[in-house]
């Protein structure tokens, strides 16, 4: 294994312990957040506000630490707001309500050995695949 | 609130530690994509002659490169292995209140939009909002509203009341 796969070994098993720690593998917690209609569960943000605090403060540091070469050390973004960005972002948000599950969550509780997180998993790859045959939005995140 | 201050916490370092071994930015519906690709021919080429739909569906001709394929599944590997950890220590919940069918209806659009839109919750959630990117915050905004919307209708439909 080289060190580089190990570093992403390590950093899937960091990034699926702070899910599983956050409360985020499971769905109601998940539909909680989104079901403004009762008992709103608010954790969902304190969960975003403390992954960008230590993301984004962590590449400030190394930017600096990089001096005026900080900005090589990211990756190029897409900046545009188009329809691809929109339309797939509302039709994932359908997905993401209807079940709780987003998909680093939705590998997570394989691990489980949930039945319900291999159904989704299993659709979300046809998803994938489909999603990967239409004109789509690149250049934003991993972006194949 | 703390545990959720505290796992979100993780998740921010993590990645981080996936920018700094790999240089690529952590979103997991890319990785999955990603590591579903087929491997260019051979190593370093990355737009094979021909692109059949099999590289056009899997993104082969831009992410065909062996070893970000072999750092994906390794990074997918450490998330399933953080699921068996959680289970061996702990009964982890994972419960859906909604039909197995609407599940799956539901898997089907979290892939396909999340290929359309170019990020999920860690690409343009943490990830994107992190590098104050204004389309990844508009993306958020998006899928949590849907969400909510969605949410809002399915409880009616296929709970009657709301709130599970």
């Amino acid at each position: 294994m080289s060190r580089r796969q190990l570093g992403a070994l390590a950093a899937g098993a960091l990034f699926g312990v702070g899910l599983v720690v956050s409360g985020m593998t499971d769905p109601r917690n998940v539909i909680g957040f989104l079901d403004f209609s009762s008992r709103w569960n608010p954790n969902l943000i304190a969960v975003m506000a403390g992954a960008v605090a230590v993301h984004a403060s962590l590449l400030a540091l190394l930017a600096r630490a990089a001096g005026g070469r900080g900005a090589r050390l990211l990756p190029p973004r897409n900046t545009r707001i188009d329809r691809p960005l929109i339309l797939g972002s509302a039709l994932f948000g359908v997905g993401w309500g209807l079940s709780g599950y987003c998909p680093g969550p939705a590998i997570v509780s394989l691990g489980f050995g949930a039945r319900t997180a291999f159904a989704f998993a299993a659709a979300m790859v046809v998803g994938i695949i489909a999603g990967g045959l239409v004109p789509r939005r690149r250049g934003s995140c991993e972006s194949p | 609130m703390l545990t959720g201050l505290l796992g979100g916490a993780l998740i921010g370092l993590a990645a981080t530690v996936y920018l700094l071994a790999t240089g690529r930015v952590a979103g997991v519906s890319g990785i999955v994509a990603g590591a579903l690709a087929a491997p260019a021919r051979s190593a370093g080429v990355r737009r094979p002659e021909k692109t059949t739909v099999a590289h056009r569906a899997f993104g082969a001709e831009r992410l065909g490169d062996r070893e970000a394929r072999g750092e994906r599944i390794a990074f997918l590997a450490g998330l399933v292995g953080a699921g068996l950890i959680a289970a061996a220590v702990s009964s982890p919940a994972a419960a859906t209140p909604y039909p197995t069918a609407v599940l799956i209806v539901a898997g089907v659009l979290v892939g396909f939009g999340t290929r359309l839109g170019g990020g999920c919750t860690s690409g343009h959630g943490v990830c994107g909002i992190s590098r104050l990117s204004i389309a990844s915050l508009v993306a958020t905004a998006t899928f949590i509203a849907t969400g909510a919307a969605t949410v809002a209708i399915a409880n009616h439909l296929f709970l009657g009341t709301p709130a599970p």
